[in-house]
């Protein structure tokens, strides 16, 4: 009995091997890219419906990481790589020929919270959820908090901080934030994809988008930042936070747009959204990038490489809102184009 | 001659060449028997010098790579207990104090359910079908990864202790251990579940070690009239001590370097507390966490800290062997 269906493994396995060597035996070209994870979803739409457009053409993606990512491109393990965080002068300055980075895509990172009841649109003052990461701000009870949220019944319980475990471009956007709007998180924390967090018992770490999103909803009375897909996906209620103009703006809407048209990329095309200005704008928005070299070895994979850019700029762009992600505004469109022909 | 009679050797005439066909029992070895038994010998041989030599090779490469952070951190950097990568400042001491804390916690509770239930298992309590069962169940836990545990942890364990906890807190929050409110992940549920990681192991090794004990000695206690409880407490249990220590150490090894379920539950908070409810840290979660993205200077410290978890493995597993040597000559065993 058991030869029997061992016989019959052995040939399904020799059927699909005989199905699936020919077709890997075609001439595709492969891109390997690695690093941010932040933007992972809307890369793996985007290069699997390239890839199944291009016959010719396949795209593999690792969510590495940006720092891992960063690591594989000055090493040369990979034809591009992804980072949330850019790319530091100093890192550029280790590849010979030049880098080309190009903002792909822009996202929006929120407070999320688990209230009990449930209440709908807290609204966060920016020396309000300042407070709260940095550990002043301890009760839901807080009169500043109770202040700007006539109505709403909140408990007189802890609140509990989560944060990111590892290390990741989500927390140096979001530190960075910080360190914009509030002098004493600069000096006390800084910037960075792992800072030195506030030491409290009321403070936990998780590791990963999923692992944060997971801790605040199975802990009442907690808030934490993450990435907007991520909350939208698991129904986290999310903060309305308020911007450099002193209004509170919910995210998801046209707030993150906004927030990008406030800030004029540079030639580098490395702009930082730290605190944008604008009625509308949501303040924490940011760009993530995509770093090819400017030299590439094989003129080929050049090509294919800015086919695969001008795929994600054009038809990638228009299935950004429905993955939680921020379309980039036409001018935008149009630079980054334009720098994608320096890649040779 | 007909070869037939003589098959055996000893009722080889004197004078005969003693026969060496096949079939033969006492026939010496021939050459290619010999063969066979030197190959065996220097493979078995090899293997133990191969494991020698891929520790040192493990060892010299993270040593390699953790010199310079030993060079510039020293010892200071076992006490000190800042991680701040933009400052480079680094310390691991609560990232020592968290793993020592939740293994041991873990080593209490997976231990006693451990023996317990090996001697459930083998001490005639349950019809030996049903024994086999039971064992099948138990053994499966080891088969379940532990990104599974990790979740089971976060979406069960972490809801169902709130309650437990927060009257632990209200009613006796003046012991230090449920000094805080559970904050969600934390040192007791990470505990909680390490417990049930290394529970197979704690049971498997300790059944090994009860079942070896002859059936004779167990009798023999009987006959002296003892009861059943003394006969498992007394008689059975100290016969099998060795045996079950060394379950005890190995499981305790395996909760030291458990990562990922730990990362998950523990908070991974840099501070030291006696709190069961309060976020902590483990060296293993904190390696896993930060090589990702780590700079050259931070991977150097990294690597600094996955040698100290290796030495206190190393330390924990060598203190077990010692006590068990010692206790096994103290005891005169005949």
């Amino acid at each position: 009995m058991t030869r029997r269906l061992l016989s019959l493994l052995i040939v399904g396995f020799a059927l699909i091997a005989l199905v699936s060597v020919p077709a890997l035996g075609q001439d595709r070209l492969r891109l390997t890219g690695s690093g941010a994870s932040f933007p992972f979803p809307i890369y793996s739409a985007w290069f699997k419906s390239f890839s199944s457009q291009h016959k010719t053409v396949t795209v593999d993606y690792q969510a590495k990481g940006s720092g891992a990512g960063i690591q594989d491109f000055i090493n040369r393990t990979v034809d591009f790589a992804a980072s949330d965080a850019a790319m530091t002068d100093e890192e550029i300055a280790k590849v010979p020929g030049g880098v080309q980075l190009l903002p792909m895509t822009a996202g929006e990172i929120v407070l999320g919270y688990n209230l009990p009841g449930n209440p709908k649109g807290l609204k966060l003052p920016r020396d309000v959820y300042t407070g709260i990461f940095l550990g002043k701000i301890t009760k839901w009870s807080d009169p500043k908090l109770k202040a700007a949220n006539p109505g709403v019944s909140l408990p007189d319980t802890d609140i509990t901080v989560v944060r990111r475990a590892d290390a990741s471009g989500t927390t140096f956007v979001f530190t960075q934030h910080l360190s914009a709007i509030s002098e004493e998180w600069k000096k006390a924390h800084g910037i960075g994809t792992t800072v030195n967090w506030p030491k409290s018992d009321k403070f936990v770490a998780s590791p990963k988008n999923d692992g944060v999103t997971a801790t605040i909803k199975q802990t009442p009375g907690s808030i934490g930042y993450i990435e907007f897909a991520f909350a939208r996906f698991a129904k986290l209620e999310m903060a309305l936070l308020q911007n450099k103009a002193g209004q509170f703006v919910a995210p998801g809407g046209e707030g993150g747009a906004e927030a990008l048209a406030s800030v004029k990329l540079p030639a580098d095309l490395r702009a930082w959204i730290t605190d944008p200005e604008g009625a509308k704008a949501y303040p924490i928005a940011t760009y993530t990038w995509m770093l090819f070299y400017k030299e590439n070895k094989d003129p080929k994979k050049a090509a294919a490489l800015r086919e695969m850019i001008d795929y994600c700029l054009t038809q990638g762009q228009q299935i950004s809102e429905k993955m939680g992600y921020i379309p980039l505004p036409a001018n935008v469109v149009s630079v980054v184009k334009k720098a994608a022909g320096s890649i040779q | 001659m007909d070869r037939h009679t003589y098959s055996v050797a000893t009722l080889t005439p004197v004078g005969h060449e003693p026969s060496v066909h096949a079939g033969s029992v006492s026939a010496p070895p021939s050459s290619w028997d010999l063969f066979a038994d030197r190959a065996f010998r220097a493979l078995t041989r090899g293997s133990v010098w191969a494991i020698l030599i891929l520790l040192a090779v493990i060892l010299w490469a993270i040593g390699d790579k953790a010199l310079p952070g030993i060079r510039d951190y020293g010892l200071g950097f076992l006490v000190s207990t800042t991680w701040d990568v933009n400052r480079n400042v680094f310390g691991i001491l609560p990232e020592i104090w968290g793993t020592l804390y939740s293994s041991l916690m873990a080593l209490a509770i997976g231990g006693f359910f451990g023996v317990a239930m090996a001697i459930f298992l083998t001490q005639d309590f349950l019809p030996p079908g049903l024994a086999q069962v039971f064992r099948t169940i138990v053994e499966l836990l080891a088969a379940i990864p532990s990104v599974v545990y990790g979740l089971w942890g976060l979406f069960v364990v972490v809801p169902a202790l709130r309650p437990a906890a927060d009257w632990l807190y209200g009613h006796l929050g003046w012991i230090p251990f449920f000094g805080t409110t559970l904050s969600g992940p934390g040192l007791a549920p990470a505990a909680l579940v390490l417990a049930i990681m290394i529970l197979p192991t704690v049971a498997a090794i300790s059944q090994d070690a009860l079942r070896l004990v002859p059936y004779k000695i167990k009798e023999a206690a009987y006959g002296l009239g003892t009861t059943r409880w003394e006969a498992i407490l007394k008689v059975m249990v100290p016969a099998a001590s060795t045996g079950i220590f060394g379950a005890l150490v190995l499981g305790f090894g395996r909760a030291l370097g458990e990562t990922m379920a730990l990362a998950m539950l523990i908070g991974n908070s840099n501070q030291m507390t006696l709190s069961l409810f309060a976020p902590a840290n483990t060296l293993a979660a904190l390696l896993a966490l930060n090589f990702p993205e780590a700079g050259p200077r931070q991977v150097q410290v990294l690597m600094y800290a996955a040698l100290v978890l290796l030495a206190i493995t190393l330390v924990v597993n060598v203190a077990g062997e010692a006590i068990m040597t010692l206790s096994s000559k103290q005891r005169p065993r005949r």
